[in-house]
């Protein structure tokens, strides 16, 4: 269905576009605090992954901001059909974006230790697959403001990639341990950043669904899958 | 009180601002109604914020609507009706006896749930106002009342090339948005709606309340309606009335999110009864 005319009362119509707004800017933020927490880990930026950790509390208080909004047009506006999804979809999608932000801190938390003789290449492999979703959360939350359902099931099919670079790098880093026990105390922690960017990437998928609840009223029920089978390994 | 014969009106002396008004327009202390030997009001006490809408609420009977008539003394018109205690406009008692009434309920303009426009035309609708208050000066004066209050209620466009055409002939969203022409066209500075829409449909009824939410920028307005749904979406403080007594009073988001008394989350949550 295409997007409605707007609502005879303005002043309903302002609330939903400040809802949105605001959803928007936590989006933002999360995508900001990712990219930097990669950029701290690959630079070796202590300093940078510190500031990195405090900013997450914005994101919070976005996420409380939204859930007033939520709350208020809820209870005073009496939403029907697309509007009601749009409020509860931006309600669980702002829940999801501030997990993300929670993420990114919880990668930039662990630059320290990482920083700290990674064997050769690893921390190359933990930035490529940061990217790959970096991409996804860019690209999902596009979708979301654009209410562009092909864009979100795009974002669904690119998760599979990133979990089979997840199982890839997940061997590669048991590899180095088995080398030299001196190589744990980094892999260790590689290997939960890596597991940290294959959640975000699940959150990413999460917010793709909402995208299509909110515009069609139905939650995909098989997500589409891509064309590599679960046993290829992705080259990386 | 003297009748003032400005031109411009509200708009001048009560600017538009982004910022709520909490300023005072009216304040009730100990108001008590008696119909005969019957009270139909307990000892309420509510200030209403200018430029902001005030709702009432509450089941049938509750003592909404007496308190809205006490406001611009339309209980007055009630022979058994008698009012105690205190209400003041502006920080004045409106039931001194030197006021004049018939200057109150233009200042304090009202609008009803069934629209009742005169058997005029719609011209002559706004103009029966301003012409026996003396507000106009000339035909050119009373042109560009009539005028302006349509436009101000949302009508002038849909009725501009049928002026002499009666009131009676326009739709019942329409034949409302008449009557607040009318109310407006006196210069209140209050406008009082008792369930002004009730007998509308719903796109009517969105045209009305956009029309409160432009008209609250220069003007202060109290509604009643039995629908709360209307209330929430409508107005910026909310006073829910049960039993002639006024349990509580807040801000709409506060009353319809969370509010104090438990009588209130029974009556809007639909437990009542």
């Amino acid at each position: 269905m295409a997007k409605a005319q707007q609502h005879t009362v303005k002043s309903f119509d302002e609330e939903l576009n400040q809802l949105e707004n605001v959803l928007v800017e936590m989006g933002g933020l999360a995508e900001v605090q990712l990219d930097n927490a990669l950029d701290a880990l690959v630079r070796r930026d202590e300093e940078r992954a510190e500031r990195i950790i405090a900013a997450d509390k914005k994101i919070d208080e976005l996420e409380r901001d939204v859930d007033n909004r939520v709350m208020r047009v809820l209870a005073l506006r009496q939403p029907m059909a697309d509007d009601l999804r749009a409020v509860v979809t931006a309600l669980k999608t702002a829940s999801i974006i501030e997990r993300i932000g929670d993420y990114a801190r919880n990668v930039a938390k662990r630059t320290a230790v990482i920083s700290q003789n990674p064997p050769p290449g690893t921390i190359q492999s933990i930035a490529r697959m940061g990217n790959m979703v970096q991409g996804m959360i860019k690209d999902v939350l596009d979708a979301y403001v654009s209410r562009d359902v092909q864009k979100a099931n795009d974002v669904l099919v690119l998760d599979e990639r990133v979990d089979l670079l997840y199982n890839s790098l997940f061997r590669e880093f048991l590899t180095y341990m088995m080398e030299d026990p001196r190589n744990i105390a980094a892999c260790t922690h590689l290997l939960f950043a890596a597991k940290i960017l294959e959640r975000i990437g699940d959150h990413a998928t999460n917010i793709a669904e909402n995208v299509h609840f909110l515009v069609s009223g139905e939650i995909p029920e098989d997500r589409p899958k891509g064309q590599q089978s679960i046993y290829e390994v992705e080259d990386s | 009180m003297t009748m003032t014969a400005t031109a411009t009106v509200a708009e001048t002396k009560y600017p538009k601002s982004d910022a709520e008004d909490v300023r005072t327009k009216f304040s009730a202390r100990d108001v008590s109604v008696f119909y005969g030997e019957k009270q139909a009001l307990f000892d309420v006490a509510l200030d209403v914020p200018r430029h902001q809408v005030t709702a009432l609420i509450g089941p049938s009977g509750c003592g909404k609507s007496t308190f809205l008539r006490c406001l611009n003394r339309m209980n007055d018109t009630i022979p058994i009706c008698r009012v105690t205690g205190d209400i003041r406009l502006d920080d004045n008692n409106i039931y001194a006896p030197d006021i004049d009434v018939v200057y109150l309920r233009a200042r304090v303009g009202m609008v009803f749930q069934k629209p009742n426009p005169f058997p005029k035309s719609i011209f002559e609708n706004i103009a029966y106002g301003p012409r026996i208050h003396g507000i106009a000066m000339d035909k050119n004066d009373l042109d560009k009342i009539v005028q302006t209050s349509l436009e101000k209620a949302g009508l002038w466009n849909e009725v501009k090339d049928r002026l002499g055409e009666p009131g009676t002939g326009l739709s019942g969203g329409q034949q409302q948005r008449l009557c607040i022409a009318r109310a407006i066209a006196v210069q209140p500075e209050v406008i009082l709606m008792d369930e002004p829409c009730s007998a509308l449909d719903p796109i009517a009824t969105a045209k009305i309340e956009e029309l409160i939410d432009e008209l609250r920028s220069n003007y202060t307005i109290v509604i009643v309606t039995h629908n709360m749904q209307q209330a929430a979406r409508v107005s910026q403080q909310t006073a829910f009335f049960h039993l002639g007594y006024l349990v509580e009073h807040s801000t709409t988001e506060q009353i319809f999110t969370n509010p104090d008394d438990q009588r209130t989350q029974d009556y809007i949550t639909g437990r009542f009864g």
